[in-house]
């Protein structure tokens, strides 16, 4: 059970919350100027590292906020949670 | 018979030897400086690869490396189902042959796998889930796999403990059953593979982990592992739950998500259950085990993890479900709790597939339904790698189907939320 | 009943103004207060308690605690029954009925002792070589084998028992409340942190309470029940006695399983759960668990009178039972040596002390000589004797470094062996939190090194096993972790309790005990007596490969019984070591897995069974629907009346009468289920323009649309009409299993890729009741009851809607049709909804005004070839499959568009919607069923289809069906073939829209 840190509410059970997947994949912004393969890099393809992973949350039985974590995939570390449309901590671009 | 095999009246001879004669199941070699072919991964379906590449293509000249123990992710993790009751033609077809494979490898390996074909029972809670499986059978049928559909005496009449009442919260309107579904000794499968393989002239590598795949110009070469460079013109990788850590190591990206399932046993008891029970509605499967446990899974956890261990939410979420449908279970305890690493696809099918990278193949995205198709898997895979071209049971299961939109969408086929 | 045997005269915790009497296997016993249903057995002098699971060999009781592997019982019966109890941790009530399991006909004379003959045949992993052939008969074996495996019966009925959870946090969790634990508790508890102290024993005090120890110059008991009451005083300090925390999962999270009432015995419980499942989130976790004595492995150590050393000190101090007369004790250590001296206290003779080390020279082997017990140093015991209670031993001396035993056997009568091979800290919990072990080569035992967690070991759950030493790291861990929340002693300063201890030599060796003859050929060495898994069945994993410690536990079953190995996985694995000529460090250990002990499934269900297993939703009107003999169906959480059964009538009767009745004067449905969102904003309209199919900018305020929604791989997600309320006001209907999936997708993308867009999404599904009024009458009827809206066809069209009193009340009206007939939906608020139709239904009397199903509703729209997603479609359903391209905008992007040009998704031939007509009207098909080309070949057959809707329709008087058939629309007219049950119907492809194609009475 792990402890998520929601930006608004603090940290809640797990079970308040949905995982949403890999974090920061852009829709493109037109659909018609990528490739099919590209298209399916968006839509399917995912960087699932054993490690540092960044992926959206959401805090269902409660705010109702997305949001994004920082979360290692082997111990839960939970290192940041950020809002939608912040960048993620230490990253410079 | 050859020597060290199996049967009773060895079993009897080595008695009077105080059973010191037994040979090793398999030999321990040291990795060779290069093979024909490498498969990565130690579990059920490289095993099966490694066999039936021996087998059937003549390729012995192969290694298995497993960076822990055999057997040691999902094959020893699962909760031990076969069965062939799948939607799709396409999926059928794999899962049959897998099937069917099954029910002769306990001779055909020298080893007793225990494959008990007990039945799946997949039972229905409404109108919806009742017409999915009407369909589902007919489809099953049609591809020549038994199935049927019981009425919910018929089923209480198998599974006498279930409560068919039509006041349950999710009352049970009907089931399908597969009749030579059931249960396989999950060790016993990697074990009597590695052993038939290892007779084939397979190295069986433990305790070897794959660090890094060479390549030259678009084309493998061999692995970089924790015991130095081996040397192959084909590596095979078949890591069940780490399968997008070795693409990466490749270049590549898979279209998979690696999260926790978790499953519990309770106590060993006098026999209660005689089929395996399902229940997509409510994610729940139970089976009792030869030892006389009660083997139970649960839905994944939705979230990508590597540890193999999971939230206790999702088991007390399972248990109220189970404990509905079973009433007397309520009184009977969790003896062990654990969890695996599964790979899920989007369409919940597997990928069986060349890669971008010559003589690159991988074998991933079970999902949580890998073990029963652990021979078919192998066996399809092993045709892949030694033709350079996929077996017609697994052309379906390519990556280009993700480019294409041909997705083989089972989302309704294990007990298991995705 | 009998005399209680093997009670002392005095002494004890047990309470002997408070006898009790109990049944065991059929016999009648008494017993105190106080009592375990082990100790009342010792003290009635009962030893054989049930039987190995392989061999059938005898067993008796061989600890006092969790890690009991032998006394597993039957607790009482029916319903109320326990499968496998330990007898360890039962505590005494009045009237306790308890068997031995898996033994017949009694764990006295047990038929299947006859296996013990066959026993050279059954080594580890005996099956994987046998059973194979002939294949017919591995079935039959295997029943066997399933008869012969399993412990305990489960209950013949639903269980009587009730469960509560409780969550809670916390500044610091102590687990355990032996002297480690309470020293932490009193530390961090004085600081004012919020302290949860549990303990799996009725009380709190661990090992104390089974010696003679002395803390601060008091006895070690009246300490202990100081402490715990200073904590009891404590206004942030929680105790829970009878509490076992059996779980460490992520981010300090832990569970705990406490037994409130199973120590009444079964009883009506009132207000108290039977158990209660602790959900603790806590800052600080300090695990003083203490420690399991672990058995040397010996030949024939597994008779009845054979007992962990401890275990027979805490049933002669705390128990006043005796576990023996007359009694040697073999031991590798000093601690040991206590139980010697307190038998010797409690007169139990002690025949000797069997010292396996050459020259025990310790403060507590001089004590026991100058107590004139004959210490037999440097010798081991080799084979025992007796068939249902030890009745003697043999012993040799030692040699070769311990490899070896040499010498004439000198045998000794005794009918209790007290054993020890030194302490395994109890890690299990530390293990699973994900801290690491290491192998302590002192102790031979595994001990906490690396924490993952914010957690503490301490005392001898960290392999600090001398009393002062648990007082002081208790103490310590306590402090720490308070002041680590920030929690701060206020007062005089408090100093650790402290113990004055006697000092012990290192453990000697250990491992296997050598015996006479041939190492795997003699009598059985047993290292898990659970599973009854023998050292040369290791020594046979190790030979065959099956060498890593996971293996090792898989191919031999090693300490994978109800115990979890708790007495037999350090000895695995110490010989397995010893065997690959390393130690544990070496090998390895396997996994801790969850739960420390067997947890109850009915706990961890807790309340979320029988009705609260999940929430069940109903429209205002359901109880209106109840009364009319509705038959409901679940969709989704909500119960949904499927038709109405009139006296007399069958489920087919009733749906062609509410069929008619709609078509021929007047329906009346509940659609309150419907997913409603009301969505508000300047760019409302283009929120909808991106997640529906159509474009939505040019409706006008006052009209509805109709449209789908898909999923970014194209696939159609959801449809449903939505109504334009206002200038950037707009109402969407969602189908009703998908209603909350429709309002978190559109939530997700708002917030993820738009948070531009200025528009907010609610559901608004509960606040609404909805009625449909359909059928050539459905005017007429809603005209008596409004008269501010003009409901001609001209001014209120088809999707439409308008704001409208009806019946007194405010209500939107929304002309729109889901059965093809003109058709009103009123919305009304949720609390007016059972009036509204009640008034509907009296007024409309005069029409025939009929309550339409949900099987009536489906009918009537399957006539139109109107879709219902998750019928129509399954998530590879595009809309051109469904012939649906006229709702798809190719002016702008939406969710999905971009899937929709794939090349598998774009290909023609893929399964498209169409009409069937079977060739005899009367056969309904079945739905599933597949259509092929030629139902007379052998499978695999290809299947071209298959059938997603069919019925009877009353109305057209014959069978409709509606089918996704490959290529299907370029079929028009052609036969194709139903593959039926023993054989196959032909039908017809036809256009989908069965009845009323110009939609006129849609207009009217």
């Amino acid at each position: 059970m792990l402890l998520i840190p929601c930006p608004w509410c603090g940290r809640r059970d797990e079970s308040e919350f949905a995982c949403g997947g890999e974090a920061h994949i852009a829709r493109p912004a037109d659909p018609d100027a990528v490739s099919d393969a590209e298209w399916a890099d968006y839509l399917f393809m995912r960087t699932n590292p054993k490690g540092a992973h960044r992926e959206r949350w959401v805090h269902v039985h409660g705010c109702g906020r997305w949001f994004n974590v920082a979360r290692h995939t082997v111990t839960h570390d939970i290192s940041a949670a950020y809002k939608v449309g912040e960048k993620p901590p230490g990253d410079a671009s | 018979m050859a020597k060290g095999a199996y049967s009773i009246f060895s079993l009897v001879r080595n008695a009077l030897r105080y059973h010191e004669g037994w040979p090793r199941a398999w030999r321990s070699p040291e990795p060779q400086p290069a093979y024909d072919v490498i498969i990565v991964g130690g579990g059920g379906h490289g095993l099966a690869t490694a066999y039936y590449l021996a087998k059937e293509h003549g390729v012995s000249n192969v290694a298995v490396l497993e960076k822990g123990w055999l057997g040691g992710g999902n094959t020893g993790r699962n909760t031990t189902i076969i069965r062939s009751n799948y939607l799709w033609d396409e999926s059928a077809a794999i899962y049959d042959k897998s099937l069917r494979l099954y029910e002769g490898l306990s001779r055909e390996l020298n080893f007793n796998l225990m494959v008990s074909q007990r039945g799946v029972i997949n039972l229905a809670h409404n109108l919806h889930d009742m017409r999915e499986l009407a369909r589902r059978v007919a489809a099953i049928k049609l591809n020549g796999i038994d199935s049927e559909i019981l009425a919910p005496a018929d089923i209480k009449a198998m599974v006498p403990i279930l409560n068919v009442s039509p006041e349950a919260r999710y009352p049970v309107l009907g089931a399908s059953l597969q009749r030579r579904g059931g249960t396989a000794r999950h060790d016993a499968v990697a074990w009597g593979l590695a052993r038939a393989a290892d007779a084939r002239g397979v190295d069986i590598i433990q305790n070897c982990e794959v660090t890094g795949i060479s390549r030259e110009g678009g084309k493998v070469t061999g692995v970089e592992t924790t015991r130095g460079s081996i040397k192959a013109p084909k590596v095979g990788v078949v890591v069940a739950g780490h399968a997008s850590v070795l693409a990466a190591m490749a270049g590549l990206r898979l279209p998979i998500d690696s999260y926790p399932l978790q499953a519990l046993v309770s106590e060993p008891l006098k026999p209660v259950i005689d089929s395996v029970v399902m229940s997509g509605a409510v994610h729940v499967y139970v089976s009792q085990s030869d030892k006389g446990e009660l083997v139970m899974g649960a839905s994944i956890d939705n979230y990508n993890s590597y540890a193999q261990r999971g939230s206790p939410h999702v088991i007390e979420n399972m248990l109220g479900a189970t404990v509905e449908l079973f009433p007397i279970f309520s009184r009977l305890s969790m003896m062990r709790q654990w969890g695996g690493i599964v790979d899920v696809c989007p369409d919940a099918s597997p990928i069986v597939s060349k890669t971008p990278v010559d003589g690159l193949y991988f074998n991933c995205g079970w999902g949580t339904g890998g073990f029963k198709a652990t021979p078919g898997s192998g066996f399809a895979f092993a045709h892949t790698i030694a033709e350079d071209r996929p077996h017609p049971l697994n052309a379906p299961f390519s990556l280009e189907r993700f480019t294409t939109g041909a997705l083989i969408d089972e989302h309704g086929a294990a007990a298991v939320g995705h | 009943m009998r005399e209680q045997s093997h009670r002392l005269a005095e002494g004890g915790r047990i309470d002997r103004a408070t006898p009790l009497r109990f049944t065991f296997n059929g016999r009648r016993y008494g017993g105190f207060a106080g009592d375990t249903l082990a100790s009342a057995l010792l003290a009635n002098g009962v030893s054989v308690v049930g039987r190995g699971v392989k061999y059938h060999r005898p067993r008796g009781i061989f600890s006092a605690g969790s890690e009991e592997p032998n006394a597993v019982v039957q607790l009482e019966t029916g319903a109320h029954t326990l499968a496998n109890a330990r007898a360890t941790r039962v505590e005494l009530y009045d009237g306790l009925v308890a068997t031995s399991v898996n033994c017949w006909p009694s764990a006295e004379y047990d038929f299947a002792a006859a296996l013990g003959l066959l026993s050279p045949l059954l080594p580890a992993g005996f099956y994987y070589k046998t059973f194979k052939w002939p294949a017919s008969l591995w079935m039959t074996y295997e029943a066997v084998i399933r008869r012969a495996a399993g412990l305990g019966r489960a209950p013949d009925g639903p269980d009587p028992d009730r469960y509560d959870k409780i969550n809670v946090h916390c500044d610091v969790l102590v687990v355990g409340g032996g002297p480690a634990g309470l020293a932490a508790a009193l530390a961090a508890g004085r600081t004012g942190a919020r302290v949860i102290l549990a303990d799996e024993q009725n009380e709190m005090g661990g090992a104390l309470l089974d010696g003679h120890d002395e803390i601060d110059g008091a006895p070690a008991q009246d300490w202990t029940a100081e402490a715990a009451a200073r904590l009891d005083a404590m206004d942030e300090v929680r105790c829970l006695p009878r509490t076992t925390v059996f779980g460490y999962y992520h981010h300090n999270f832990l569970a705990a399983l406490e037994r409130v009432t199973d120590h009444l015995g079964p009883q009506d419980a009132g207000v108290l759960p039977r158990q209660r499942l602790w959900r603790i989130r806590a800052r600080k976790v300090i695990l003083a668990t203490g420690a399991i004595e672990r058995p040397p492995v010996f030949a024939g150590n597994d008779r009845p009178g054979i007992m962990l050393a401890h275990a027979a000190r805490t049933y002669v101090n705390r128990y006043a039972a005796r576990p023996g007369r007359r009694a040697v004790l073999f031991t590798n250590n000093d601690g040991a040596y206590r139980a010697a001296l307190d038998l010797r206290a409690a007169d139990v003779e002690v025949a000797a002390i069997v010292d396996t080390r050459p020259e025990p020279t310790g403060d507590l082997p001089a004590e026991a000589e100058s107590a004139d017990i004959e210490l037999i140093a440097g010798h081991a015991v080799v084979a025992t004797h007796g068939r249902k209670r030890l009745s003697a031993i043999e012993v040799m001396a030692l040699g070769d470094g311990g490899g070896q035993v040499s010498g004439e056997a000198r045998r000794i009568p005794c009918d209790l062996l007290a054993v020890s091979g030194g302490w395994n800290p109890t890690a299990h919990l530390f293990s699973q939190s994900g801290g690491r072990l290491r192998f302590d080569a002192t102790g031979a035992c595994l001990v906490p090194a690396v924490a993952a967690q914010a957690t503490r070991p301490a005392g001898a759950g960290n392999g600090t096993f001398a009393l002062d030493g648990c007082l002081a790291e208790g103490w310590a861990a306590g402090a720490a972790a308070a002041a680590e929340v920030g929690s701060r002693a206020r007062g005089r300063a408090a100093k650790a309790p402290g113990a004055t201890v006697t000092p012990e030599e290192p453990p000697g060796d250990y491992g296997v005990v050598p015996a006479p003859g041939h190492p795997e050929g003699g009598p059985k060495h047993f290292v898990d007596l659970q599973n009854d898994v023998t050292a040369a069945d290791i020594a046979l994993a190790a030979r065959e490969g099956y060498g890593s410690v996971e293996h090792l536990k898989r191919y031999t079953t090693l300490g994978m019984g109800t115990d979890q190995g708790k007495t037999a996985n350090v000895a695995g694995l110490a010989i397995l070591a010893r065997l690959g000529g390393t130690d544990v460090a070496g090998t390895g250990h396997t996994t801790f897995r969850p739960p420390y002990t067997p947890v109850t499934f009915g706990a961890l269900a807790g309340r979320d069974v029988g009705a609260l297993s999940d929430a069940a939703r109903r429209t205002p009107m359901h109880h209106w629907h109840e009364r009319a003999g509705a038959r409901f169906e679940d969709v989704g959480q909500w119960k949904r009346p499927w038709y109405y059964r009139h006296p007399g009538e069958d489920m087919a009767g009733a749906v062609e009468r509410e069929c008619l009745a709609a078509r021929n004067t007047l329906g009346i449905m509940d659609a309150t289920t419907l997913g409603k969102i009301d969505i508000q904003g300047p760019d409302a309209a283009e929120l909808l323009d991106r997640v529906y199919t159509n474009a939505w900018s040019k409706l006008e305020v006052g009209r509805c649309r109709y449209s789908l929604m898909l999923g970014e791989d194209g696939m159609v997600m959801d449809d449903g009409v939505t109504a334009r309320l206002g200038r950037h006001h707009y109402l969407m209907t969602t189908t009703t299993g998908n209603a909350a999936r429709v309002l978190a997708w559109l939530e997700e993308w708002l917030q993820t890729e738009w948070p531009e867009l200025r528009v907010y999404v609610a559901s608004v599904t509960e606040q609404w009741a909805t009625i449909t009024l359909c059928g050539p009458n459905a005017r007429r009827l809603l005209a008596e009851f409004t008269g501010d809206v003009d409901l001609g066809t001209q001014a209120f069209p088809f999707m439409a809607w308008r704001a409208a009193t009806v019946g007194g009340i405010a209500a939107r009206l929304f002309r729109v049709s889901f059965t093809g007939e003109l058709s009103f939906e009123i919305n009304v608020p949720a609390r007016y909804g059972l009036g509204l139709w009640t008034a509907f239904m009296n007024a409309g009397e005069k029409y025939g005004i009929t309550p339409l199903g949900t099987e009536a509703m489906h009918v009537l729209r399957a006539e139109k070839g109107y879709i219902i997603v998750g019928q129509e479609t399954d998530g590879t359903v595009t809309p051109a499959d469904l012939g649906m391209d006229w709702i798809v905008s190719s002016k702008k992007d939406f969710i999905g568009r971009r899937s929709l040009g794939r090349t598998d998704t774009a290909r023609p031939g893929r399964k498209q919607l169409v009409g069937l007509e079977t060739e005899d009207a009367a056969l309904v098909l079945p739905e599933g069923a597949h259509l092929v080309e030629n139902p007379g070949q052998e499978p695999p057959v290809p299947t071209i289809g298959h059938v997603t809707s069919s019925y009877h329709s009353a109305n057209l008087g014959r069978s409709i069906a509606l089918a996704l058939v490959k290529g299907g629309r370029g079929r028009m007219g052609e036969a194709v073939h139903v593959a039926l049950e023993g054989g196959a119907a032909r039908a017809v492809i036809r256009d989908p829209v069965f009845f009323d194609v110009q939609g006129s009475r849609l207009h009217g």
